[in-house]
């Protein structure tokens, strides 16, 4: 009797082996991966993001509960770029998880697969907070993500690869989508090409570039360095001569400076999702930027 | 060898001579041929060096073309994982470009305190206390390496350079890829018991050290030993630890590790989690065991004159730890809080000499039975109130507790006496690499000299890479 039980019982948790493994678990660094890895992956993969929307993926802490998330994870899909060098490195080492140190497939660096944009040409603490690499906020340019939706789906494909076919389907569904979309959110926005606006940090960089706005101005007087009454100031008597239409905000950054300016220099401080959670509206990367490019041009108006 | 045989048959006169010369001739030859040998090889290895360039030219150009290809109209990507995975990409980051990370640390201060030498009443103390040096002065700069040794293994390194004096705080290498929440440490440590003791003195949130941390190990307990550690694969993080190390420093001593196996154990539990998205936390229990022997302290006899002890026994220390941090959202950078609290308990058994201290000191040599039951406890609270600016309270409490000196109480005195601390910092960061201090003290730490009015104002300023800090 006892040993028919310890058989079943063994069938039991053989089944439950398969069934515990059958989604791909995924860490992402940040809400805007969790979203991609979402698309990518279905009902294959169970993706949770490190960071939320209203945290600044620079500063957050590698808390023990992050800790004990990476420990059980099969792929980290992060933005790289340095972006969370203070807090990323010190979660891999702390898991105890050979499968997502740098360099195996579990580790994922969505700046690998992107031309970054301000590439800084001398490398001095003196200029602030500057990454190497380059500026690490890519995805504010969706035809970015299709980029590194390619390479996360061969990813996938490669450490579930008895679903390849399913990884590499819904990409080709997600780039359907999304380029379409591109080209809706590009004609919607055509009328905001070559508008001025003032950005708290460097994190519209990408969709500066996209849109084709026109940062004239960072509220930041040097990447990562706060701004203060007197930084703020001086950007206000620049203003004048080189006047902004919006002055654009995330929802992590702190309210008060933006709408300092806002009263002082009479436009409009805006804040804008960044990523996916960052509005009510953003509720994937489609939703983004519907919200994203909705907002901005009700302002602009 | 066959053509030298035939030459000679048909000059034998000169056999001598001519074998000599043929000798050469065909050694030449044969070098010839091997030379050409040589060649034909060096040639094929060109060769071949040149196909693979221009095979991985070719696979480059490739890679271009599809990359610049995606960026205007989505390729399609196979349905299936390539046969041959893509070989993974390096990530150069800006602290790894330069190998290994290179950081240092420069710390400084301006101290007022009353005059005098300051020490906590009712404890052995051993190894070296930051803080105690009045005016101005440049404390040790800290010079950190870290890098992969490989694949499997990490390397750090933490010196502390000081006037007359280098110190190696840590060197240690760590397992990367031992898989199921297993690592190990090994070298020089800071061992992973109670909270504050990881952390090097740039780090703390005051100027000084806690008395707990003081009276317990000096500065930290640093380990020259092995470290293992296992994370749980559950979702609240639990992780287990336990170290068998030389425990050559205090409360162990230097003739204590001096044999085969370990001079000191310890083991640890942490536990820690969020609550909602604002909160999170961490706990642990650690225990520390020692057996120094002829442990060198420091004390004034009853006519207060300093007198050298020794002990030789066993050490047992029990940290009990908890952080908890909170952040609007989760988000520390605009403003945030930190409680940190630990309690200790200490029990030490052996022997106990107070070394002659000559003529005008009491002792003379006596070694008795020595029993200490000990205890303390501190908390902190900083609070950053805006972007840049931090504010803290700590409070230190020791207990001398129970303590039998045996025929030595003749000699030396007993105290009774509940050290306690009071601290008020306020800090300035102008940016996540600099930051200046205030701090203000009521320290009455030493029975008879309450010290009312101390005041710090201290720099810490860090350059090279972003240090990853613990939570």
């Amino acid at each position: 009797m006892l040993s028919r039980l310890i058989f079943l019982s063994l069938l039991l948790a053989l089944q439950c082996i398969p069934a515990a493994r059958a989604a791909v678990n995924v860490l992402a660094c940040e809400p805007e991966w969790a979203a991609l890895t979402l698309e990518l992956g279905g009902e294959r993969v169970r993706a949770t993001s490190a960071t939320t929307a209203r945290q600044d993926p620079h500063h957050i802490e590698a808390r023990p509960s992050l800790i004990a998330r990476a420990r059980n994870a099969d792929l980290v899909v992060c933005t790289g770029a340095d972006l969370e060098i203070g807090w990323l490195p010190l979660l891999l080492r702390e898991s105890g998880n050979p499968r997502i140190q740098p360099g195996q497939p579990g580790y994922f660096e969505a700046a690998d697969f992107v031309r970054l944009l301000d590439k800084p040409a001398s490398l001095d603490r003196g200029q602030g907070d500057v990454h190497a690499a380059g500026n690490p906020h890519l995805h504010a340019d969706p035809r970015n993500l299709l980029k590194v939706a390619d390479a996360l789906a061969q990813r996938l494909a490669r450490i579930d690869s008895a679903q390849a076919a399913h990884y590499g389907a819904r990409n080709r569904d997600f780039q359907a989508r999304m380029s379409a979309a591109i080209a809706r959110w590009e004609s919607e926005a055509a009328s905001l090409r070559g508008m001025p606006v003032v950005a708290h940090h460097k994190s519209w960089t990408y969709l500066a570039d996209w849109l084709g706005l026109r940062v004239v101005a960072d509220l930041e007087p040097k990447p990562g360095i706060e701004p203060s009454v007197a930084s703020l100031s001086a950007l206000l008597e620049r203003l004048k001569s080189q006047p902004a239409r919006l002055i654009l905000r995330t929802a992590y950054q702190a309210a008060k400076p933006s709408e300092w300016l806002a009263q002082r220099a009479g436009i409009p401080a805006l804040e804008l999702p960044y990523t996916v959670g960052g509005s009510p509206a953003a509720t994937d990367l489609f939703g983004l930027f519907d919200d994203t490019i909705g907002k901005l041009k009700a302002a602009s108006r | 060898m066959s053509i030298h045989i035939h030459r000679e048959n048909i000059m034998p006169k000169h056999s001598l001579l001519a074998g000599a010369l043929l000798c050469l001739w065909a050694g030449a030859s044969q070098a010839d041929a091997s030379l050409d040998a040589l060649r034909a090889e060096i040639r094929q290895m060109r060769e071949s060096y040149e196909t693979r360039l221009a095979e991985m030219e070719n696979r480059l150009r490739l890679a271009e073309t599809r990359a610049a290809s995606f960026a205007t109209t989505p390729a399609p990507t196979p349905a299936t994982a390539p046969a041959t995975p893509a070989p993974l990409p390096a990530h150069a980051t800006a602290a790894n470009s330069l190998n290994p990370e290179v950081s240092l640390v420069l710390q400084g201060s301006y101290a007022e305190r009353k005059s005098g030498e300051r020490a906590i009443t009712g404890f052995l103390t051993g190894g070296h206390d930051h803080g105690d040096e009045r005016g101005f002065k440049a404390d040790h700069t800290e010079l950190t390496l870290a890098a992969n040794i490989d694949p499997n293994l990490r390397g750090y390194a933490n010196i502390a350079f000081a006037d007359d004096e280098v110190e190696v705080e840590e060197a240690w290498f760590q397992t990367l890829g031992l898989g199921n929440g297993f690592s190990v440490k090994g070298g020089r440590f800071l061992s992973g018991i109670g909270y504050a003791n990881e952390q090097h003195p740039h780090v703390w949130d005051f100027a000084d050290n806690n008395l707990m941390y003081s009276v317990l190990f000096g500065e930290h307990f640093g380990q020259d030993g092995l470290q293992f550690k296992w994370l749980a694969p559950t979702d609240t993080f639990l992780e287990l630890g336990v170290e068998l190390g030389r425990g050559g420093n205090f409360p162990g001593s230097e003739d204590g590790g001096n044999k085969n196996g370990a001079g000191a154990w310890a083991a640890f539990a942490h536990v820690g989690d969020d609550v909602g998205v604002s909160h999170s936390w961490r706990a642990g229990l650690s225990y520390l065991e020692a057996k120094p022997r002829d442990r060198e302290s420091h004390v004034e006899d009853l006519n207060d004159v300093e007198a050298e002890t020794l002990f030789s026994g066993k050490s047992k220390t029990w940290v009990a730890d908890l952080v908890w941090k909170w952040a609007p959202d989760g988000n520390p950078k605009a403003r945030n809080f930190k409680f940190q609290a630990e309690y200790f308990h200490r029990e030490e058994d052996g022997d106990f000499t107070c070394v002659d201290n000559g003529p005008a000191g009491l002792c003379n040599g006596t070694t008795d039975d020595y029993d200490s039951r000990q205890s303390g406890w501190y908390a902190q609270a900083v609070y950053q109130f805006m972007p840049r600016w931090r504010a803290g309270i700590r409070y230190d409490r020791l207990d001398s507790g129970d303590v039998d000196i045996g025929l030595n109480s003749a000699f030396l005195p007993v105290a009774d006496y509940r050290p306690d601390k009071w601290s008020l910092m306020a800090d300035y960061s102008p940016s996540e690499y600099s930051r200046f201090r205030l701090q203000l003290a009521r320290d009455h730490s030493m029975d008879g000299s309450p010290d009312n009015h101390q005041l710090t104002l201290q720099y810490i300023h860090n350059l090279g890479p972003h240090g990853a800090h613990r939570f």
